[in-house]
């Protein structure tokens, strides 16, 4: 009786947790003004709203007595793929030059490696000059 | 179940609700191409923790693959999105 409370309250606590981090980040990526502090809000609900929820699930799944372990799938699955998608977000703010402060320069580089062109895409005719077309 | 988690479950079925609806702003108003990258983003995310939270209202298992296909589908459809921004073409 009283661990069937105490498994009770934790699941209450857990859903609530999510619930409430989920509501931060978007709140956050709402009111946040640059587009790179916006990148940081969505990573709350990202990992502790859905883990909290996600755990929430096990834990209710094992008092029932049916309990297994295939929502961590999700939770690693979630921990896996996020800093690559928000690396891949940065580097389209950075590449569409969309950063309120300019990054610095790089000591060695001219450019940063995702605003460097390789040569053959540059365009190097004079201004008037007509198109080459390539050798057939 | 039980009183308590239902009403844990009202309150997150609320926050999860605005936290979409706050986005989809976002969304819609985002000044900057990468803003709404990562607003469908969290939109996913977002749709993981609802559909996770319907199977635990439902008190069934059988929800958990969609959650995790939408997770699967979200995290490859920004990072599409993110490499059509970046080099104009998905699969060079």
């Amino acid at each position: 009786m009283t661990m069937d409370l105490f498994l009770e309250g934790l699941v209450a606590l857990l859903i609530v947790i999510g619930g409430i981090f989920t509501l931060v980040g978007s709140v956050g990526l709402l009111k946040l003004s640059r587009p790179m502090p916006r990148l940081h809000a969505p990573t709350k609900a990202s990992t502790l709203g859905v883990g909290a929820i996600l755990m929430a699930s096990m834990v209710l799944a094992f008092w029932r007595g049916e309990g297994s372990l295939h929502e961590l799938l999700i939770t690693c699955f979630m921990f896996v793929t996020a800093p690559i998608s928000a690396l891949f977000i940065a580097k389209v703010h950075l590449h569409r030059g969309e950063m309120a402060v300019a990054p610095p320069h790089p000591p060695k580089d001219d450019v940063w490696a995702t605003l460097d062109t390789p040569e053959e895409d540059l365009d190097l005719r004079k201004p008037g000059e007509t198109p080459v077309t390539p050798a057939e | 179940m039980t009183d308590l988690i239902d009403l844990a479950l009202l309150f997150t079925f609320g926050c999860i609700g605005l936290s979409l609806l706050l986005t989809m702003l976002r969304l819609i108003a985002g000044p900057t191409l990468g803003d709404r990258v990562l607003a469908l983003d969290t939109l996913s995310i977002n749709a993981v923790s609802l559909i996770v939270l319907i199977g635990i209202a439902g008190r069934t298992q059988l929800l958990f693959e969609a959650a995790l296909i939408i997770a699967m589908l979200g995290f490859v459809s920004t990072v599409a999105y993110c490499r059509f921004a970046l080099r104009g073409d998905i699969i060079e």
